[in-house]
């Protein structure tokens, strides 16, 4: 083929390659747009809240004493700057982790017991971790994150956690980086959100926890973090884990000075 | 844009804070003692943190050289000689075919670009594995669930040349990108043993194939 042929046919590849990029790119749009209307997230806030206010474990005592960082039973604005050192567990704590921990050392429950069913699956096998979480973070809706670094453990934290964005690891090599370290990127229709910039951070942080179209459930950072490294061809992130903790706290700081917005919906 | 690599430095410094001396040394160079104190201890953590499942073994988060020296680079491309290091042991690696033909089934091709399974701890060891090419690749003119992490493949063999060298260079980026770009998002389908080297043959089938819907 002569070479001006080659480069007509190499352009006119490359205009119907943008073309249906565009439409791609409107419908789901779209799409996104049509799921706004409302969100089931409510149901769990819901649930959450009751489970909050209800006496239950061995204890027979409510979650209403819990101190989410703010003092015991001060909710409002508490997951904005979670995750943070707690002097009483001599370790910094996300949400979920301090969950656990005040299930255990206010209502008695065994550590397995309060950790027991993270993850939702369905009418039978409903998680209260999820709808506590839910219940908490709704708490924080418009609230702007401000996550400390105050602390030299919650320092280490954050050191550890963008190190562990890094790490490359399993058959195919993926780090968190891999899908999330450049802007405008898509796998297959799903947008990436580039989590190495603030505006990525902030915009994908304070999306979380949300209600999944896809799944009809729920989920909390955990669970997205957790299935961010199934699919990364990882062993299973163990919940309420350091390293959970560490890439919260990384993209949790990274979120500062945006407003909180969720639990959201998303596809 | 702000980064948070600014952020992240400053993290890591004041990690040092009680160590004045430290700090200053910190800030000078880039590969300090307790940037690596940060490795070890960030290698450590995760260990500690996942459970086997599945086909997932714990030993998944071992590192070979290449992992561990694009972990070091971060976001950052690797320093020229590092990523010649990276793409020489890489080269070197592959097993070309011993049949010396490095084209089969399109067809096949496709199917292995479509298929998403394969060494998950949620996949059955016994079923299915693909290369999930279109998680990150345009491939062809139907297929518009498509990925953009990687470059667009359309019409791969027919702005490239159907040549044997061009097969052969698809057949070893598909077996071992890191043989050609250092410290790339995509993964070693044959040197980690996610795809076969029939199935490697297919995938290069569905790129440089003149009758393959890429190239039509």
């Amino acid at each position: 083929m002569p070479l001006r042929v080659a480069l007509v046919a190499g352009l006119a590849a490359m205009v119907g390659t943008s073309l249906a990029q565009t439409s791609t790119e409107e419908g789901i749009a779209q799409y996104r747009e049509a799921l706004q209307g409302g969100n089931p997230a409510e149901l769990w806030e819901a649930r959450g809240e009751d489970l909050w206010k209800q006496p239950a474990g061995p204890s027979k005592t409510s979650l209403e004493r819990c101190d989410l960082g703010l003092g015991p039973g001060m909710v409002k604005g508490a997951y904005a700057q979670l995750p943070r050192y707690f002097a009483d567990a001599d370790r910094v704590m996300d949400l979920e982790t301090r969950l656990v921990w005040c299930r255990v050392k206010l209502q008695g429950m065994s550590e397995a017991d309060a950790k027991k069913n993270p993850f939702g699956a369905g009418n039978d096998h409903k998680s209260d971790l999820e709808a506590l979480v839910a219940y908490v973070t709704s708490e924080s809706r418009g609230v702007k994150m401000n996550v400390p670094l105050a602390h030299p453990k919650e320092r280490e934290m954050y050191a550890l956690g963008q190190r562990m964005f890094f790490y490359r690891g399993g058959t195919h090599d993926f780090a968190c980086a891999t899908c999330h370290g450049d802007t405008g990127k898509r796998i297959r229709l799903q947008d990436l959100p580039n989590l190495t910039t603030i505006e990525g951070a902030q915009k994908a942080y304070t999306t979380w926890p949300a209600y999944r179209v896809s799944q009809g459930e729920l989920r909390s950072f955990e669970w997205r973090l957790n299935d961010c490294f199934r699919q990364q061809r990882f062993p299973e992130l163990a919940y309420t884990s350091d390293a959970a903790i560490a890439l919260t706290t990384f993209l949790a700081r990274n979120a500062n000075g945006a407003a909180y917005d969720g639990p959201a919906i998303k596809r | 844009m702000q980064s948070v690599s600014s952020m992240a430095r400053a993290a890591v410094a004041m990690l040092t804070l009680s160590t004045a001396v430290l700090l200053v040394a910190g800030c000078a160079a880039p590969a300090a003692p307790e940037q690596q104190n940060v490795d070890a201890k960030a290698a450590e953590v995760l260990k500690s943190s996942f459970v086997e499942r599945g086909q997932a073994k714990l030993d998944r988060l071992d590192q070979d050289e290449t992992q561990r020296l694009c972990t070091q680079a971060g976001t950052k491309m690797p320093a020229k000689d590092v990523a010649e290091k990276i793409e020489k042991l890489n080269l070197a690696a592959i097993p070309w075919p011993a049949d010396g033909k490095y084209l089969g089934d399109w067809k096949n091709g496709e199917k292995i670009a479509q298929e998403g399974r394969g060494k998950q701890y949620s996949d059955d060891p016994q079923g299915p594995v693909g290369g999930n090419c279109y998680a990150c690749h345009q491939l062809t003119k139907e297929e518009v669930s498509f990925g953009t992490i990687g470059p667009s493949l359309y019409n791969f063999g027919k702005l490239r040349g159907y040549t044997a060298d061009m097969q052969k260079y698809a057949y070893g980026k598909v077996f071992n990108a890191e043989a050609y770009a250092a410290c790339t998002n995509m993964p070693r389908f044959g040197q980690h043993g996610i795809l076969s080297e029939q199935q490697i043959k297919d995938v290069v089938a569905l790129l440089m194939d003149p009758n393959s819907p890429v190239n039509k």
